[in-house]
């Protein structure tokens, strides 16, 4: 049996009044992709920021290789974490790509491929820059080392930005629909890169709006309605033959 | 013709007196950018200890006058300090001169417009990216260094620049304290040659030469800083 690379259980979240997380629990055996799919307001996106706590979760657990991030009740009843040193390292260990790629302006492609190693892992500057070599070339952006983010494309943008989370060597990548800010024509190109990663038996969790891409690579569709886990299973079974009227309705509508 | 050699014979002593114009230019700067940059962190910092000070330490020093400010932290400092410890402390000769006080009150009025221009920039780093350094593992402190104040101070530097120049301007009023820079040393020149404007003329073309390397010199450190924004392959 593989072992267990990220636990998620019973997370709460409420932005004021508004519950939008009502107690999902997943797991993510090494090697498993999980794709969260659902409507826009289905909590798919907060529950990805959740498992690194870029949004704190009002109440549940998350851990990875079996380390939970520990919190502690703050002074308005709802829970943060109660270490930060823990959760900035627990961080490293999950690689995260956002919708708007999100690289740093002011610093070139290679600088911000190399930021997280040598200053978060302390690694030497040659050592991360051979690497981060080794990951422009395995995304395609090599010719684009030495630009600045906003003169690259956007699927060029996030190509770096995923060679960005991969040199952290993450045991587990978040992918928080990757292609939703791109130009049609650059889909694809982003796509190719997170379709070899899972050949490569990445554990990845990532929200998306690619139905072919969650049916091709996943081992796991989850589905999120209202902030609950309407339906989940292999997405042979869960895209093909989908029992709840509700998925019914999405796949046809997506 | 006369007026002419007459201005020209005054531009070696104004020259001599430039270093100190520049000194308190490049002092008040630093110290304005500093303090300004702290100024600027306790204001968004959300706690009430810090931003409330913080708020009105820039709003009292953006309005009033800096001739006032200067009036009053060194007659008002003078007329405290000479009855305090410090009258008997190795600090006494430094604090006897108006050149410490000037210095004092050009970077205090100095950072309250810096941490108005700072704090604008770094409330405009786009929230993204910050998650993006959350999200690898930073350190808040480590984001602050190597993120936001980074790309703050570029994206105002435009800014920092023109108020740096108005400062330079500015430290004429050091003058009026007994301060021989290059204003206090047109208005010796005046008094001892009993001419009115050639000294005048003559210092305003010492401030004009140095305003004009000044931006030129800036220009070119804006431009390395910000390539990111407007260089294209």
């Amino acid at each position: 049996m593989a072992a267990t690379a990220l636990s998620v259980k019973n997370i709460h979240k409420s932005f004021g009044s508004v519950e939008v997380l009502k107690g999902v629990s997943f797991e993510a055996n090494s090697g498993d992709v999980i794709s969260l799919i659902g409507s826009s307001g289905s909590g798919k996106s907060t529950l990805l920021r959740c498992i690194n706590y870029l949004e704190t979760p009002d109440e549940g657990e998350i851990s990875v290789s079996g380390e939970v991030v520990r919190t502690v009740k703050g002074k308005d009843g709802k829970f943060v974490a109660a270490d930060k040193r823990q959760l900035e390292h627990i961080r490293t260990r999950l690689g995260m790509v956002f919708q708007g790629f999100n690289l740093w302006s002011h610093k070139t492609i290679l600088e911000n491929i190399i930021e997280g190693p040598i200053h978060v892992l302390g690694m030497a500057r040659k050592d991360a820059i051979g690497e981060a070599e080794l990951l422009m070339e395995k995304v395609g952006i090599t010719p684009k080392r030495d630009h600045y983010p906003n003169q690259l494309s956007g699927g060029q943008q996030q190509r770096a930005a995923i060679a960005r989370a991969l040199a952290m060597k993450p045991e587990v990548m978040l992918f928080d629909e990757p292609t939703s800010a791109l130009d049609p024509e650059l889909v694809n190109e982003v796509l190719l890169v997170i379709k070899k990663l899972a050949e490569e038996g990445r554990t990845m969790v990532m929200v998306t709006h690619e139905m072919s891409l969650a049916r091709d690579i996943s081992s796991e569709v989850i589905f999120l309605h209202k902030g609950l886990v309407e339906e989940r299973g292999a997405p042979s079974k869960v895209m093909r033959d989908p029992q709840s009227s509700r998925l019914r309705q999405f796949l046809q509508m997506a | 013709m006369e007026t002419i050699s007459n201005v020209i014979g005054f531009l070696p002593a104004l020259i001599k007196a430039t270093p100190l114009t520049l000194l308190l230019t490049a002092v008040a700067g630093v110290f304005g950018l500093v303090i300004g940059t702290l100024a600027a962190l306790a204001r968004l910092s959300g706690r009430r200890v810090l931003s409330v000070p913080a708020y009105v330490f820039t709003f009292a020093f953006r309005g009033t006058p800096l001739l006032v400010q200067i009036y009053l932290i060194y007659y008002g400092l003078g007329q405290v300090l000479p009855g305090t410890w410090v009258r008997h402390s190795f600090l006494w000769p430094y604090l006897r001169d108006g050149l410490w006080y000037a210095i004092f009150a050009l970077s205090l009025n100095q950072a309250s417009y810096n941490a108005e221009v700072i704090g604008g920039a770094i409330k405009a780093v786009p929230r993204g990216q910050i998650e993006a350094a959350k999200s690898i593992g930073m350190r808040s402190s480590m984001i602050l260094r190597r993120i936001t104040l980074p790309q703050a101070f570029r994206s105002c530097l435009p800014v920092l620049t023109g108020d740096l120049i108005i400062l330079l301007k500015t430290t004429s009023l050091a003058s009026t304290i007994t301060i021989l820079e290059v204003m206090g040393t047109a208005r010796m020149l005046q008094r001892q040659s009993l001419l009115i404007f050639e000294p005048l003329i003559a210092a305003g073309i010492i401030y004009f030469t140095v305003v004009f390397i000044l931006t030129r010199v800036m220009h070119v450190i804006e431009k390395r800083l910000t390539r990111y924004r407007t260089a294209w392959a």
